[in-house]
């Protein structure tokens, strides 16, 4: 369940290349003056999605992920560069893309305050003209898989956070979409809510084929979802690629503890370096990239080895190092 | 067609459980019905004939003013308070998504408001200043059709207004003030404080082409039986005009402003 099926129609879904967004700003400066000022949300973005993939797209805030978002939506105009969606631009064909894609936006409700949830999903059947066995079909598989049953009836603005993202998410998915655009659908949720969201976008990529670009600050929806990321910073796209590809990209280090037979110095061996001892444990460094056969060799060889085991590198160290990285250049 | 009829009886029924709003506009519109018919007598004694109406037609103006106050809403509102407050906060951003016409989804909705209030609101005021004052009623039925018609093209007219007002949010951040503005040009224009016809001069010349004057001047004129005949059509169309201009305006700004001009937030 946790792979996605790679869908036979291999050509992108989703293809941005060279895209810009720059917003211009007034600002105050003094009194009376005031200073335009150009703020490069997204620059020179270029990547592409296929079908059936699910993508994670992560980084800091203000990076550009909500901007890309907007873009994919055909609310937001790039500045520059080409977008297609599903062979549509969105900005100029907004109306005929809106009834192939379903978007969540975690801070915002599609929903109707004033409204049950059932009228909500009601509303938007005649939105999105969802044929009504069709709609009936999914609604009842959407209420049993993020059970919604007890919350039909309440008013949008009597649920919980939790509760109204499940409405939300079901909202965006009743009319069937191609692509599912997720902007921090796990934002505030807690751990239950989130594993229950998680294993149903699972289940929507996996079994429709739904394509999923989900944006998100919790690593952990990456981790448990995506076979891809994506990291931009400053409006440009740093890596695309797979989470373990980020661990090396990041630099990072993977960690070998070596429990010796008794209390020695540090040891001292080439592609290692150790970090911390306790007795007869000791840590030591060395690139996540490198394989860590040749340095248990070289121990194994000077030292009394007892035992031994290695800790990867944990995806949230890698990440904030690259932000910070980012921040610093 | 069906979305625009469902969000219409939508924003309908929603209005409908407003029921103590309600109430308090009918009661405010009646007290103001019985103030303004008064003073109204006073001032046709004084100068009879004054703008063509006789003091029958003066009153029945009056109360068809307080009845059309809301459903025109002459000083702005409706569906004004929550698209210029979906535009403040970026919540537009969900209404452009979806795939329906932005302009047509606001008049669907102002037109469910409005079609409430003509019935819960609109009815009684006048009703009650029939009871107590001598009104001129339209003897013939083809004359209330011809109102009903006016009254719609006088709804679709004010929307219109403020939609454009509203749409400046998308510059301004604020609308409040334009919208201050605008319900006060609505306020005189459109009749609600005197008749236009009693303007003098040019004053009056011009107001009655402007298209406040459609949402209330227009209808009661129509009622009052004062266009019959060709020159009833040439009325109704003089509405319609306005009313297609100001939606074609609308739609260009809007396209203009999701274009050019940014949804807030992130
Ligand atoms: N309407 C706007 N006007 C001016 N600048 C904007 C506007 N919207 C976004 N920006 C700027 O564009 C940049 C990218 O913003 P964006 O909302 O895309 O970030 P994000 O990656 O979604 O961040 P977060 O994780 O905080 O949601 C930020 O620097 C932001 O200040
Ligand atoms: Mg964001």
């Amino acid at each position: 369940m946790t792979t996605t099926q790679p869908h036979p129609k291999t050509s992108p879904l989703i293809e941005l290349s060279g895209i810009a967004k720059t917003f211009v700003v007034r600002r105050r400066v003094g009194r009376l003056r005031r200073t335009r000022a150009e703020v490069h949300a997204v620059s020179d973005l270029s990547f592409t999605v296929s079908r059936g993939e699910m993508v994670g797209y992560i980084g800091p805030n203000g990076a550009g992920k909500s901007t890309t978002i907007k873009m994919l939506t055909g609310i937001l105009v790039p500045s520059a560069g080409l977008l297609r969606v599903a062979g549509i631009e969105p900005s100029r064909e907004r109306i005929q893309l809106a009834r192939r894609i379903g978007v969540v936006f975690g801070q915002r409700t599609t929903l109707w305050w004033d409204l049950p949830l059932r009228d909500s999903f009601g509303l938007l059947r005649r939105i999105y003209k969802i044929p009504p066995a069709r709609y009936r079909e999914n609604l009842d598989r959407f209420v049993d898989l993020l059970d919604l049953g007890p919350l039909l009836d309440v008013p949008v603005r009597q649920l919980s956070l939790g509760q109204r993202m499940r409405g939300d998410i079901t909202a965006a998915l009743l009319h069937d979409p191609e692509v599912l655009y997720l902007d921090e659908p796990t934002i505030g949720l807690d751990i239950v809510s989130k594993a229950r969201v998680r294993e149903f976008l699972r289940e929507v990529n996996a079994g429709q084929g739904t394509t999923v670009l989900l944006t998100t600050h919790d690593l952990t929806d990456i981790e448990q979802l995506c076979s891809r990321v994506m990291v931009i910073d400053h409006g440009r796209l740093m890596y695309d690629g797979d989470l373990d590809g980020l661990h090396s990209l990041g630099d990072s280090e993977r960690t070998l503890v070596v429990d010796l037979a008794e209390p020695l110095p540090a040891i001292e061996v080439d592609g290692g370096r150790v970090v911390r001892v306790d007795g007869p444990r000791q840590w030591l460094a060395f690139p996540a990239a490198a394989s860590a056969a040749p340095l248990v060799a070289a121990i194994a060889d000077r030292y009394p080895l007892a035992d031994l085991s290695i800790q990867e590198p944990a995806i949230e160290a890698v990440i904030a190092r690259m932000y910070a990285e980012g921040v610093a250049s | 067609m069906m979305v625009y009829a469902a969000i219409a009886s939508r924003t309908f029924r929603r209005y409908a459980t407003y029921r103590a709003a309600t109430a308090a506009g009918v009661f405010t519109n009646s007290v103001f019905g019985f103030i303004m018919a008064f003073t109204y007598i006073a001032l046709w004694h004084a100068r009879p004939q004054l703008g063509g109406y006789d003091v029958a037609d003066a009153v029945t103006y009056v109360w068809l003013g307080q009845s059309l106050l809301a459903p025109a809403a002459l000083f702005g509102g409706g569906f004004q308070d929550e698209f210029s407050e979906r535009i403040r906060s970026g919540d537009v951003a969900i209404d452009l998504y979806r795939p329906v016409d932005l302009q047509s989804w606001w008049l669907a909705s102002d037109l469910g408001r409005a079609a409430f209030q003509f019935l819960g609101r609109g009815i009684l005021p006048t009703f009650f200043g029939a009871l107590a004052f001598d009104l001129t009623l339209p003897p013939r039925p083809g004359t209330w059709l011809a109102f009903l018609c006016a009254v719609f093209l006088g709804v679709v007219v004010s929307f219109g207004i403020r939609y454009l007002v509203c749409l400046t949010a998308f510059w301004l951040m604020d609308s409040t003030g334009v919208q201050q503005v605008a319900g006060f040009c609505g306020m005189f224009f459109s009749g609600m404080v005197l008749p236009l016809t009693v303007f003098p001069g040019w004053l009056g010349d011009v107001s009655l082409l402007l298209p406040w004057a459609a949402c209330l001047q227009v209808p009661v004129d129509v009622f009052l039986g004062k266009h019959e005949g060709v020159q009833l059509l040439q009325t109704l169309g003089f509405q319609a005009i306005w009313a297609v201009v100001l939606l074609l305006a609308g739609r260009a700004l809007s396209s203009l402003a999701t274009r050019k001009v940014v949804v807030q937030g992130g």
